[in-house]
């Protein structure tokens, strides 16, 4: 059994993060290749090629797959089908924007962010917001999926893959890039971030989310929100947790001024240490938090920055 | 220009869906069900297009059960001009999967012949995030997914969509298939008097069968469990106390 999986490639880099969890989550089923993609993709091959269970790379550097826009990507991986099981990739917006396009093609269902690896056939999932979890059994003759990268460790380092190009797909010609408005940071990204802290439509205004980021910034950790605090202006979209933004298990999060919905359950309740600080105590969020704290974020906030 | 909105009926966002005993799957049996709320949101944009003067119909289609006729309704009341309900199952814990429905929306665009298909980016039951690029490989068309701003400029859409590092604009060919993400709009309510003129709006009935399409499922689902449960934990009483917790437990 062979496995495809599409690396996770950022203007060029490779996001070694996701990458080397999905490996680890797709070890079992067979050799790992991996497809770096993009206008440069080199380095991002390179580096693939070092963790530790991939056996092979291959590197289609070409301005087609510059912006990832799915079609050309998808064509890509549907001229590579046929030599592989299973065709995997982790589960960023590029990988859903992208998959269920190469399902379709080759007509087979996708299977959307995949928690466990039964067997070949049979997957772990969540649905309902993570309310339940359902193990499915594809019947299809390959399995396409995306990898919620959450769920599992990350493969190591000290890997010595070999790495070839890949000639680049036809281009499908349906869709061009315009413009990317992507906010440069220093603080570590959210989905793989060991310390995460989000402030909700508690924090009142953008301009009171600098306390929030303060705190991030003390602890290292990296900034959320929840849904209402985006939709609100307070916060980026991509800084968005939860069921319908992005999915969060890391070693600590810290939610200030959110009440606990379950779509915001459903993207961090799977961290280690849960703190929350809430001026309700009867908020849903206390009733998953390992720590709570009722009060006035507006106070403890700054005392918690001051103190640690 | 015709708009064609896929429409899904799922339990409503305010339920916390209950796994049944047998593990068979969740309990929707007497469970309030809406629309799926980014199809809502799907919906608006279509009606938005219309009220602009871009778009000229607004046809909304489910697949699913009979009772998504009230799904159907809800987006008629919205503002929406027609309906088709495609019954491609008999019991309210049937699901379709994306790759059928995709078939089957793909056999009604044949049809219908829209220019512009807006779905919903996730159901919020099964949460594929699947439908909307499936049918848009089927199609053989172009696919701007999780907008949050849709522009139509001549033959081409331009849309801004929701992605990891923040926001991508692209242009897509039309015809097209965009799909919803939270922040496109937000939805109107339906007034009362929408409510009474959408009950004398078309709806066309139709089957799975109608279209030819095998709606067998490929992912058959082995069991449904409840994840574990995460118990609550202390309430602490200062940020002091926050403090020392935090560092007994090894995580500041
Ligand atoms: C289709 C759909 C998808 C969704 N997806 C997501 C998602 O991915 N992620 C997500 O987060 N939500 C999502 N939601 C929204 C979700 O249902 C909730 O509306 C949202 O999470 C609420 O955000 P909040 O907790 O910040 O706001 P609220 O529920 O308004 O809570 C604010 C909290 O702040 C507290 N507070 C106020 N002032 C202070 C103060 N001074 N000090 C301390 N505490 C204070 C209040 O006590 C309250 O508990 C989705 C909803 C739908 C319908
Ligand atoms: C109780 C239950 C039982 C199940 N049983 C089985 C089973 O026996 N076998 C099996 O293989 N799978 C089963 N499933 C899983 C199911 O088939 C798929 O996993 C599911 O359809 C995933 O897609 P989604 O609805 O999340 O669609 P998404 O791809 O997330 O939906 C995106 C958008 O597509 C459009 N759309 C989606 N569905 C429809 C629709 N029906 N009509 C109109 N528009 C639509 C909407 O615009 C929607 O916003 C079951 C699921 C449940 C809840």
């Amino acid at each position: 059994m062979a496995v495809l999986l599409l690396g996770e490639v950022t203007n060029g880099a490779l996001s070694v993060d996701a990458t080397a969890k999905a490996v680890n989550a797709l070890k079992a089923l067979g050799d790992v290749t991996v497809l770096c993609a993009g206008s440069a993709a080199k380095a991002a091959g390179e580096a693939a090629a070092k963790i530790d269970g991939v056996a092979k790379v291959l590197v289609a550097e070409n301005d087609l797959y510059g912006h990832r826009l799915a079609e050309p990507t998808a064509a890509l991986l549907v001229s590579l089908a046929g030599d592989y099981d299973h065709i995997a990739a982790p589960a960023t917006t590029d990988a859903k924007n992208i998959m269920p396009r190469v399902a379709a093609l080759l007509d087979v269902m996708v299977i959307s962010d995949v928690s466990k690896v039964v067997d070949a056939d049979t997957f772990e999932r969540p649905v309902y917001a993570g309310n339940a979890i359902q193990t499915v059994k594809s019947s299809d003759p390959k399995k396409v999926m995306t990898i919620r990268t959450a769920s599992f460790d990350a493969a190591g380092q000290g890997g010595s893959a070999s790495v070839a190009d890949q000639a680049a797909a036809e281009d499908p010609g349906l869709s061009k890039w315009v413009a990317d408005e992507v906010a440069k940071s220093d603080r570590p990204e959210l989905t793989s971030a060991g310390r995460v802290v989000s402030g909700g439509r508690g924090v009142g205004s953008e301009e009171n989310f600098a306390i929030i980021e303060k705190l991030a910034d003390k602890l290292g950790a990296a900034v959320g929100a929840s849904r209402a605090a985006v939709d609100s202006g307070f916060a980026p979209n991509d800084w968005q947790v939860g069921q319908t933004g992005k999915i969060v298990a890391p070693e600590l999060y810290v939610a200030i001024g959110i009440s606990g919905a379950i779509q915001h359950l459903a993207g961090m309740k799977d961290s280690k240490v849960i703190v929350a600080i809430n001026k309700d105590e009867e908020a849903p969020i206390f009733q998953i938090a390992d720590y709570g704290l009722v009060g006035d974020l507006f106070q403890i906030v700054p005392e918690l920055t001051e103190k640690l | 220009m015709k708009v064609l909105v896929p429409v899904k009926r799922v339990i409503d966002y305010n339920v916390k869906a209950k796994v049944k005993a047998d593990g068979s799957g969740v309990d929707l049996a007497n469970v309030k069900m809406s629309m799926n709320p980014f199809d809502e949101i799907a919906v608006e944009e279509a009606i938005r297009l219309k009220e602009k003067g871009v778009a000229e119909e607004v046809v909304v289609v489910s697949i699913g059960v009979k009772q998504a006729a009230e799904t159907l309704r809800t987006a008629l009341a919205m503002g929406a001009d027609r309906a088709i309900l495609v019954v491609a199952a008999d019991d309210v814990h049937t699901d379709i999967e994306p790759l059928a429905v995709a078939k089957i929306l793909k056999a009604v665009i044949d049809e219908e012949q829209p220019k512009l298909v807006i779905a919903g980016k996730q159901a919020i039951d099964n949460d594929m995030n699947a439908t909307g690029q499936m049918l848009a490989a089927l199609l053989g068309w172009g696919q701007a997914t999780f907008a949050s701003k849709v522009e139509i400029e001549g033959e081409a859409a331009k849309v801004t969509r929701e992605v990891d590092g923040g926001l991508q604009t692209i242009e897509v060919k039309l015809p097209a298939i965009v799909t919803a993400d939270l922040r496109l709009n937000e939805p109107r309510y339906a007034s009362l008097p929408n409510i009474m003129k959408a009950k004398k709006k078309p709806l066309d009935e139709k089957t799975a069968a109608d279209y030819g399409v095998d709606v067998t499922p490929r992912l058959s689902v082995v069991k449904t469990a409840e994840p574990e449960g995460r118990k609550a934990g202390i309430k602490v009483g200062s940020v002091d106390e926050l403090v020392s917790k935090l560092k007994e437990a090894g995580v500041v």
